[in-house]
């Protein structure tokens, strides 16, 4: 049984950071991933990484602009860590190798990001996520004698112990089939966010949910899960991100009628305002029939206007991404583009050192924790900075907590019960409907009833379709019945995952009766102060979710109206 | 909508049968990708195929494989364009090349590529730690781009054919990695990484140029062209000695347009093995010994044509002009400070009049060889 001071499950930034950071600080570490570390999705992002770098800049600025994207809903006493110790951070992985742009005197250069009121999102040309969880890889692999990885392993659930701490997990060699339970005293979750709960989404395959599900079954509360970002940049083709950083450079949205409709929506940010912002200002576009492209149902990014060599030193991917994937060269024309889900800045509620309040030795950091940094509504290139300071901040106190106490003894019950579960799966007969089909079901019809606009019927009409594909998704039908990369049966799972979380989703969008930040409720357009100043969160219980409330921080900054 | 009929190649150890092709149609657009057509074949008919995937935009570097043929990302070749490769009215799906395989279209990267970066000590070994950052120019990052664009999908791997040859090959995309780490002005090791691979007898020098990589390679990092700025950088930075010769054998190159403006061909060996100086050159025992080695195919060039015995003593030579203006290119580039290493980063338009970005992005990939200038 493998046996650690710091289990890490998950290996994007989050987790890699966090292995990092507690390896240095003398722990033994275990980093567990369902895919070789740099497949993580943290690969894809591609503008930036916010921070105060600049001595023209304050952290002070940046950490307002936080609150206010958040609408109020984040916690100010997080986002102060975050911004404070982002400047460290962003030089940290600078000196670790990270090749960011350089300007003309050889430092740092940053580009312009929407809702921030300086230049300060700091790139690698439009790979930047890559290049992070490039370097930090090296890392692991300068630190291997410390840090033991476990690639391509499944985490199926995560160990309670009797006194109701978590022990570590029971996981799943995906080559072999073989099952293990892993022993630790602390264990953070980095599994990343949701995003395969709606189609189209930017969000990678492996984007299921798993860490907010797993967490959420030993006792954990998911927090502000009705807040899910719509992009405003995603190809009408197939759904996939162009970078926020194409407007940072300059690029102009256009309706139908050939309009650059945000002077009415945003007149001083434009282009720039927030995500959310923008998102609505498209979707309405949309609806009211001033929609671009063939059936209306989009909006037109223009690049053009940004010169070419601009173009290819700082945003090569986008027209790789526009040319293979659209058809369209970005440097001679617009692309056509519609808000896409993007991003959940709800999860798993922990504090500023990553620990998950009711369940001892337990952390989360990144997309699947919530801090809660992004409130409302998440900044661009906030969550790469949410990711490596709190996976930072997780891997040390997770490293301190592991040297004072012994090693818990975990209970290998848990182990018998996954192995059992999961070869009923592969035994079971073909009879239910395909994961496929559920699945696309399932975030097709989240993406129509809880997407940008959401309003009382169609919420209500969506908990009883997750309702029924929880159902479904119990008996969906397997092909494959062998043990060595048995995808299929790990599929199942995600499923499962997948729709347990969908129904906090949705339970959250429902019980919020307000507009603020991502949550946009046709019926109630207004945001409502006096009743809505605070989180939800849901806990597990027998007869299902259970909904609860968490009080704001506010340290410095009282709300007020949000304009950009 | 149209339709591909997909040949997958399936393997399971599990069942100890000999590895099959399995035959499917999909109804796609041809602009979808391969990646598409597959998991499209999971969704409705055999969800037991084995395949690594993720993005779905070739940025994760999970579904490398080889279709009809050729090594590349599933997600980033669409079917149209595999079918322009197809023999048989269809799209040939195996695994990469050069790896074992765990099931269907899954190798085993660990034992192979990752085996292989790891020879490289892949992370910076820097010196003293600034207290901001490092400040460097901007074209070093720029320029380190691009082998740091690698997403380590091992397609290039996959078709290497050196690797084919000798297994312990270190590869295109660790040698790729090597460069991203001697290009970066931040590491301080350059020297020592370049002596170790070139002490490396599956290393540096093992490369045959067969652009093959540079065409599987789904994100512009052209390895070979790394390969062949790391021999430049060891031998003319570093006098590393390089055991093909191939260095000497472009300065020879060199040294002879410059002197005659033609390739005189009958030089090109006695002064690639002895040196282009007085006393080593043509008169050296190495060389000696080299043209002794190279007499049967240096006859066969008598033969032909391309080389005469008189040439041997009297080279050809450009009239004087032409030989001027080949001088004054000479001297146009030695005379600048430094050596311009383009990439495909530090590229645009000529329309935007920026004379260190004149170089369009090339749609071909066999952009120019990692260009000296
Ligand atoms: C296209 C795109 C572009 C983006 N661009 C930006 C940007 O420019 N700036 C910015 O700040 N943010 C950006 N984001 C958001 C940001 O990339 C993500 O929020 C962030 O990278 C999440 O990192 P993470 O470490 O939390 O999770 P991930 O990187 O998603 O990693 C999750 C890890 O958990 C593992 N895992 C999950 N479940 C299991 C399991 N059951 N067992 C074992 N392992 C498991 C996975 O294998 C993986 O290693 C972008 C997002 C997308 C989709
Ligand atoms: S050019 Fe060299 S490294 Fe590239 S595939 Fe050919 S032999 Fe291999
Ligand atoms: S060099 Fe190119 S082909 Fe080779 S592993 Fe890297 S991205 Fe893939
Ligand atoms: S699926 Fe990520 S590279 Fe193809």
């Amino acid at each position: 049984m493998p046996s650690h001071d710091v289990l890490i499950i998950g290996a994007g930034l989050a987790g890699q950071r966090a292995a990092l950071e507690a390896a240095q600080a003398g722990a033994s570490v275990a980093i567990l991933s369902k895919v070789h570390p740099v497949r993580s999705h943290s690969v894809a992002a591609a503008g930036g990484i916010n921070a105060a770098v600049k001595v023209t800049d304050s952290w002070e600025s940046h950490a307002y602009d936080t609150v206010k994207g958040s609408d109020f809903l984040g916690d100010q006493d997080a986002i102060e860590v975050m911004c404070r110790e982002a400047p460290g951070e962003v030089l940290h992985l600078e000196h670790i190798g990270v090749t960011f742009h350089r300007d003309e005197t050889g430092q740092m250069d940053a580009r312009a990001f929407g809702g921030a009121s300086a230049k300060r999102t700091f790139y690698v040309a439009d790979i930047t996520g890559q290049a992070i969880l490039h370097v930090l890889y090296e890392q692991l692999t300068k630190y291997s004698d410390q840090i033991d990885k476990y690639e391509e392993w499944f985490s199926t659930s995560l160990i309670l112990n009797e006194d109701g701490s978590c022990g570590g997990c029971i996981a799943r060699d995906i080559r072999t089939g073989q099952m293990e339970v892993f022993n630790a005293k602390s264990t953070i979750l980095a599994n990343g966010g949701a995003g395969q709960i709606f189609k189209p989404t930017t969000n990678a395959l492996i984007c299921t949910a798993d860490g907010m599900a797993q967490a959420y079954d030993i006792g954990a509360e998911l927090m502000d899960m009705e807040m899910i970002q719509y992009h405003p940049t995603c190809l009408v083709s197939n759904g996939f991100l162009i970078t926020e950083g194409a407007r940072g450079e300059g690029a102009h949205l256009i309706n139908g009628n050939g309009e650059r409709f945000m002077s009415k929506y945003a007149p001083n940010k434009l282009e720039l305002a927030s995500r959310d912002v923008v998102s609505r200002a498209e979707q309405t576009e949309i609806n009211e029939g001033r929609g671009a492209g063939p059936n209306k149902d989009g909006i037109y990014l223009d690049i053009t206007v940004v010169p070419k060599k601009r173009v290819h030193e700082a945003l090569r991917e986008i027209v790789n991404i526009g040319k293979d994937f659209s058809g369209v060269d970005i440097t001679k024309e617009p692309i056509l583009i519609r808000p896409g889900q993007h991003y959940i800045m709800g999860g798993v509620r922990t504090n500023v050192d990553g620990q998950v309040p009711n369940v001892p030795g337990l952390y989360a950091a990144g997309e699947v924790a919530c801090v809660s940094v992004h409130g409302g509504n998440r900044l661009g290139a906030n969550s790469l900075l949410d990711t490596l300071i709190f996976g930072k901040r997780s891997g040390a106190h997770a490293a301190a907590r592991a040297s004072d106490i012994p090693m818990p003894q975990a209970p290998t019950s848990r182990l018998e019960v996954d192995r059992k579960k999961l070869e009923k799966i592969i035994s079971r007969e073909r009879t239910g409907r395909r994961i496929s089909e559920i699945k696309d079901e399932l975030g097709t019809t989240m993406n129509k009833n809880c997407a940008v606009y959401r309003t009382e019927e169609n919420l209500q009409e969506q908990l009883e379709i997750v309702r029924r594909l929880k159902e479904e998704a119990k008996t969906a039908a397997i092909d494959d019945k062998g043990t060595i990369f048995n995808q299929d049966v790990l599929g199942a799972l995600e499923l499962e995952y997948m729709m347990k979380t969908a129904e906090t989703i949705v339970l959250g969008a429902i019980e919020r009766k307000e507009s603020r930040g991502a949550q946009s409720r046709a019926d109630f357009p207004d945001r409502d102060d006096e009743k809505f100043l605070k989180h939800f969160t849901f806990t597990e219980s027998d007869s299902g979710p259970v909904l609860g409330e968490a009080p704001i921080t506010f340290t410095k900054w009282e709300p007020e109206v949000r304009s950009y | 909508m149209p339709e591909f009929t997909l040949r997958i190649r399936r393997y399971n150890p599990e069942t100890g049968a000999a590895p099959y092709w399995d035959r499917y149609t999909v109804d796609l657009e041809p602009h979808r990708s391969v990646l598409e057509g597959i998991l499209q074949v999971k969704d409705r008919f055999d969800s037991s195929i084995g395949v690594r995937c993720s993005c779905r935009a070739a940025i994760c570097g999970s579904c490398g494989m080889t279709i009809n043929g050729k090594a590349g990302l599933a997600c980033h070749t669409h079917l149209s364009e595999a079918m322009s490769r197809s023999k048989d009215g269809t799209i040939e799906i195996q695994p990469l090349g050069n790896m074992p395989v765990i099931k269907d279209l899954i190798v085993d990267m660990d034992a192979v590529h990752w085996k292989k970066v790891n020879r490289v000590t892949p992370w910076l070994l820097s010196g003293d730690l600034p207290e901001r950052e490092h400040i460097v120019p901007r074209e070093s990052m720029v320029d380190v781009t691009q082998p740091m664009a690698c997403i380590q999908c091992g397609s290039c791997v996959g078709d290497c054919l050196a690797m084919e040859v000798d297994p312990d090959f270190i590869g295109p995309a660790a040698l790729a990695k090597a460069y991203r780490f001697v290009g970066d002005p931040r590491d301080v090791q350059h020297e020592q990484r370049l002596k170790d691979l070139a002490d490396d007898p599956h290393g540096l020098y093992t490369c045959t140029h067969c652009f093959k990589c540079i065409e599987a390679c789904p994100k512009g990092v052209a390895p070979m062209n790394q390969i062949m700025r790391l021999r430049r950088i060891a031998g003319q930075d570093h006098h590393i000695e390089d055991v093909n010769n191939g260095e000497r054998h472009e300065e020879a190159f060199v040294v002879l347009l410059q002197k005659y403006g033609l390739l005189s061909e009958a030089d090109v060996v006695p002064r690639s093995y002895g040196g282009n100086g007085l006393t080593g050159g043509k008169l050296s025992p190495k060389s000696g010994e080299q043209v002794f080695q190279s007499l049967p195919f240096l006859a066969k060039a008598v033969l032909r044509g391309k080389v005469k015995i008189s040439q041997t003593l009297f080279p050809h030579k450009l009239d004087s002009e032409s030989l001027a203006e080949v001088k004054k290119i000479y001297k146009d580039v030695k005379g600048r400070e430094e050596r311009l290493e383009l990439n495909l980063y530090i590229t645009g338009y000529d329309e935007d009049g920026d004379p260190t970005t004149s170089e369009a992005i090339p749609d071909n990939p066999n952009e120019k060889a990692g260009a000296t200038a």
